[in-house]
């Protein structure tokens, strides 16, 4: 495997070997000393296209503990914004001899451009409203944390799984393993997974109804200004997660949140705080899964 | 050259005429004087005659293409004059309408003689353009029509921005009545299509592309249908590509509306899975539908619901097609595949080569009143000859027009044109 640009690219053994991995290297972070020799003198280059600070950051600790030299290139807008061709900002950037590129664009499909034009490993950290496989995979290492299985699992992803990227790499994910994936929200903002074994709930009160997994998503203010549903308020009534709808799931439920959350819109600070919470866990695991993505490209390339 | 030429031997396919047989096509003068349409045991002599042997060619009135753009002014390198109207004649047209979106745009008179005068100086084929609607496309304000068709334009269109104000619409199709010619309509609700780039669908999800449903354009094609109804108005509808507006046509010609409609070559070769692995060349606006569309698109183009294949010619820098996706200029570089694309239809039974001489060359010059469409005694010798059997495989290398924006790179097609005549000018265009 030289990149890793989408779920939909990987089989389970692969998804297995990089949660295996990432197990590893969570030992490792629980050490006093949380920095390996593993990459030194390989370079990676996390190039974003679109603001990020909590993917950017969880990236570039990783790749620091993996002891590799870090370049960070933030481009606030588009590389076409400042009169230079995407391919061009790509070829200045390998030009410096850099082992992987990191990629976060608000663009879907820059990550695979870019992959078919680079000889480093590249890896999706979020293209537009595509995917973003390395939280799929956090999400993933995560639950197994809890649950000993993804086998058979009822995970409720809930909210704007239309512009969610972190939602379509799970729902890819998950496929893998026979999950019963449950979408929930209004049909604005849920399309339709033909592909995939899904099902679909208008209501939360039936889509979270005896669930292991509740996923909230962020939802964004700018979809109400659009017309995809009409207030937060509103939102909040009828697909907000608070305590008294939580109960409708199993009493072992977990709850996920990728971030950043907006308290009292798509989940309770009552709910986020809870023990049935794992939305901190879900940061911590991040690194270790960072990690393990980037060093099994790494090995991959030099065989 | 001389200007006494004879094509000897060749099929020649007339639909004007009702003509599909063997024959000679003799020329002089920039005019076609006869058609010699083989008998057993005349062998005609055609001393002081140019003759070009032309056996195993069919030969056809001129193709014009009625959805071009040249791009010049404003945007030469893209494309120009030049260099469009020579890959049209690569691609066996021998006439284009180019569409009015330059800049500055096509919405005045001095616009549109600067695009033919240029066009004589340094075209390989007839130019008629084709004039805004309204000023600078804005769709507010009526552009000169009157004095953009004594300049040489032969219809309007606000291409690539549709009129969305409807009484906009509605009052231009009321006044081109004085003139009789037809409005052109890129069939778009704007509204619909916002932030969209491909088909909407599953795909789309997939690719996490935001889509244009097949409703933005078939409400437009439903409007305008109604306002040139209700107006007695005539409208032709560019570049249809979903199944409903096939529908919405066939019903509004049942009922007597005066509207006529194209589609082009990629909208029944290939459908939304050429977008796959976010390939800007398939970025096309409308956008590449599914294969009930296709289907449709054919039954349409057989029972004539469809009159005109055009190509919406759409080169672009190679430059600009090498970005993300949702940045990418829509459009495909057609003129030099669109016959042998369209071939294909009548090699699976769609049309007959009768048909596709109506789509290509008859039907464009009766709804444009341009003319040509025929090889009759004294039409303009506008004529193309195709080898119908030449295999090649589609490679943007070749292509003349400075727009390599094709997604059928590495397609094996089947017939090529060989040669055109132009206003009695001899071309092979296989040494272009």
């Amino acid at each position: 495997m030289k990149d890793l640009v989408s779920i939909k690219d990987i089989n389970r053994e692969q998804i297995e070997l990089i949660l295996s991995t990432a197990a590893s290297f969570k030992v490792v972070l629980q050490r006093d000393i949380k920095k390996v020799p593993a990459l030194r003198g390989k370079t990676v280059v996390n190039l974003f296209f679109e603001p990020s600070t909590r993917t950017k950051t969880s990236f570039e600790l990783a790749e620091k503990r993996l002891s590799t030299d870090v370049l960070n290139f933030s481009v606030p807008t588009s590389s076409v914004v400042k009169g230079e061709t995407l391919l061009d900002t790509v070829r200045t950037i390998e030009s410096y001899g850099v082992d992987y590129i990191v990629i976060r664009h608000s663009s879907s499909g820059v990550p695979h451009f870019i992959s078919k034009n680079t000889h480093a490993s590249v890896v999706n950290a979020g293209d537009g409203t595509n995917e973003h496989p390395t939280q799929a995979l956090l999400d993933a290492f995560s639950i197994l944390d809890k649950k000993e299985t993804l086998e058979g699992l009822k995970i409720a992803i809930v909210g704007d799984v239309c512009h969610s990227r972190v939602a379509k790499s799970n729902i890819y994910l998950f496929s893998n393993f026979a999950s019963e994936v449950r979408l929930v929200g209004p049909p604005t903002l849920v399309p339709e997974f033909k592909g995939y074994n899904v099902q679909y709930f208008n209501k939360i009160e039936d889509g979270i109804q005896g669930a292991d997994v509740v996923m909230m998503l962020r939802i964004q203010s700018e979809r109400m200004t659009k017309g995809f549903f009409p207030s937060t308020l509103e939102y909040a009534s009828l697909w907000g997660l608070n305590s008294a709808r939580l109960k409708l799931a199993k009493k072992d439920a977990i709850v996920m949140h990728p971030g950043p959350m907006n308290r009292g819109v798509e989940i309770t600070s009552e709910v986020a705080d809870s023990d049935q919470s794992i939305i901190l866990e879900q940061v911590t695991n991040g690194l270790a899964v960072r990690m393990a993505v980037i060093y099994l490209l790494g090995r991959d390339n030099e065989q | 050259m001389s200007n006494k030429i004879v094509i000897r031997d060749c099929r020649i396919v007339d639909v004007s005429q009702d003509i599909d047989s063997s024959g000679d096509i003799i020329i002089e003068n920039n005019k076609v004087l006869d058609l010699v349409v083989h008998k057993p045991g005349l062998k005609p002599d055609y001393a002081d005659f140019e003759v070009v042997e032309a056996s195993g060619f069919m030969a056809m009135p001129g193709f014009i293409d009625i959805h071009t753009h040249l791009r010049e002014p404003g945007f030469e390198h893209k494309e120009t004059i030049a260099t469009g109207t020579l890959a049209a004649i690569k691609g066996g047209f021998t006439s284009v309408c180019p569409m009015p979106n330059t800049n500055p745009v096509n919405d005045n008179p001095t616009v549109t003689t600067f695009i033919i005068k240029r066009a004589m100086k340094r075209g390989s084929c007839n130019v008629y353009p084709i004039g805004a609607i309204t000023k600078g496309q804005n769709g507010e304000e009526l552009a000169e029509m009157g004095m953009m068709l004594e300049a040489g334009c032969v219809a309007f269109s606000d291409d690539g921005k549709p009129v969305m104000n409807a009484l906009v619409m509605k009052r231009a199709l009321e006044y081109s009545k004085v003139f009789g010619v037809p409005l052109i309509s890129h069939c778009e609700d704007m509204s619909l299509t916002a932030m969209g780039v491909m088909n909407e669908g599953y795909l789309a999800t997939l690719l996490g592309l935001e889509g244009i449903p097949r409703s933005s354009e078939e409400l437009i094609v439903s409007r305008d249908i109604m306002l040139a109804g209700y107006a007695g108005a005539r409208l032709h509808i560019a570049h249809v590509s979903t199944r409903g507006s096939v529908d919405i046509i066939r019903r509004a010609k049942a009922s007597g509306v005066q509207v006529t409609a194209e589609t082009c070559p990629h909208y029944f070769t290939i459908t939304e899975d050429a977008v796959k692995g976010y390939n800007t060349d398939a970025k096309v606006n409308p956008p590449l539908r599914c294969a009930e569309d296709i289907e449709a698109i054919k039954e349409g183009l057989r029972d004539g619901t469809i009159d005109v294949i055009a190509t919406d010619h759409a080169p672009h820098h190679a430059d600009e097609k090498v970005l993300e996706f949702d940045r990418a200029p829509s459009g495909i570089s057609g003129l030099e595949t669109a016959l042998s694309l369209s071939l294909r239809l009548v090699d699976e039974g769609v049309l007959t080569y009768s048909d596709l001489c109506k789509k290509i060359s008859y039907e464009p010059s009766k709804i444009f009143g341009i003319g040509k469409g025929t090889l009759k005694k004294g039409a303009c010798a506008d004529i193309t000859i195709i080898d119908t059997k030449k295999e090649f495989i589609v490679s943007k290398s070749k292509l003349l027009s400075k727009g390599k924006n094709t997604p059928f790179e590495g397609m094996n097609l089947m017939g090529m044109p060989v040669a055109v005549v132009v206003k009695g000018k001899y071309i092979n265009v296989l040494e272009l």
